[in-house]
């Protein structure tokens, strides 16, 4: 089998055959592919990244000793991703750092600050007080960069729930239902949790660029 | 069709962007950005935030962790 980098994954019946019949690159591909997303689920959990990384060591030995038995009833993905979220928490729990999966987490109200808004009596409810400030198209490799760095720590801030969603969404580029699945969460809480994960980054992005503005 | 304030526009996006939105409701969420420059602003900077965070470096487990499972995904074709 060629290379598998850049092009994605081939399809599920093709990796669970090559997996069942030992093949090593195989093996590789998947743990290579999803070693960033698998470590930054694991992270949400549980307190180091050294035990992250022993979470992730401990889903691949479970799926190492369970592929002969895997029904397909998910997609491997999101088999491997439940495993995961499943070995980390009991890690978390044996840590006693279980996750504040409903205390602690804002879920009710807007994500975006209703002061923002003009309130009910204004001539158009609701309206933006404000403009919402232009951004700087982010060109130079710098600043990219910079906003890389930016957007890791703000994803390492957020509330556990919502880091999980974003992660496995924005970063991984994982479908809702996939993540549903994998959380056990309905859709419109899904949903819920993605979009004040993105809107607090988004806050975060406008305060930064606010911040490097050069003065007109 | 739903007439959207600009405060319930920026909380459907994700909703929008994920065709979540019934059709009367996406029709509405549309009209009023079509005519609201500043939820039109709004909404391409989420665009441009779910872009940019799409764009993390990658990661690897450590060589120790990568090697003890390849051995023991090599074992387990000999068990």
């Amino acid at each position: 089998m060629g290379s598998l980098a850049g092009s994605g994954l081939p399809p599920d019946d093709v990796v669970v055959s090559a997996l069942r019949a030992g093949d090593e690159e195989m093996f590789a591909t998947l743990l290579d592919t999803w070693a960033r997303g698998m470590l930054r689920v694991a992270r949400s959990y549980v307190s180091t990244d050294d035990s992250a990384e022993e979470v992730v060591q401990d889903t691949w030995l479970a799926v190492i000793g369970a592929i002969d038995g895997f029904e397909g009833r998910s997609s491997v993905k999101t088999w491997v991703y439940r495993i995961l979220v499943n070995t980390a928490k009991k890690r978390s729990v044996r840590e006693s750092r279980t996750l504040p999966w409903s205390a602690f987490e804002r879920d009710a109200g807007p994500a975006v600050d209703p002061a923002r808004f003009d309130g009910i009596d204004a001539a158009l409810p609701a309206s933006w007080k404000e403009a919402p400030a232009a951004w700087p198209t982010p060109e130079g490799q710098a600043l990219a960069a910079e906003v890389r760095g930016l957007i890791g720590e703000a994803l390492a801030t957020l509330p556990p729930r919502q880091r999980i969603v974003i992660t496995l969404r924005d970063v991984e580029g994982c479908t809702s239902e996939e993540v549903c699945e994998i959380l056990e969460i309905s859709a419109v809480n899904q949903r819920v949790l993605l979009h004040r994960a993105r809107a607090a980054v988004r806050d975060l992005l406008e305060s930064y660029f606010e911040s490097v503005k050069q003065p007109e | 069709m739903k007439r959207f304030t600009c405060g319930e526009l920026v909380e459907s996006i994700t909703a929008y962007l994920d065709d979540a939105l019934d059709p009367p409701d996406r029709a509405g969420f549309e009209t009023h950005a079509a005519c609201c420059d500043d939820c039109r602003r709004y909404v391409h900077q989420f665009r441009v935030t779910i872009r940019a965070v799409g764009d993390q470096p990658p990661e690897k487990l450590t060589d120790r962790t990568r090697e003890r499972l390849m051995s023991a995904f090599k074992q387990r074709r000999q068990s």
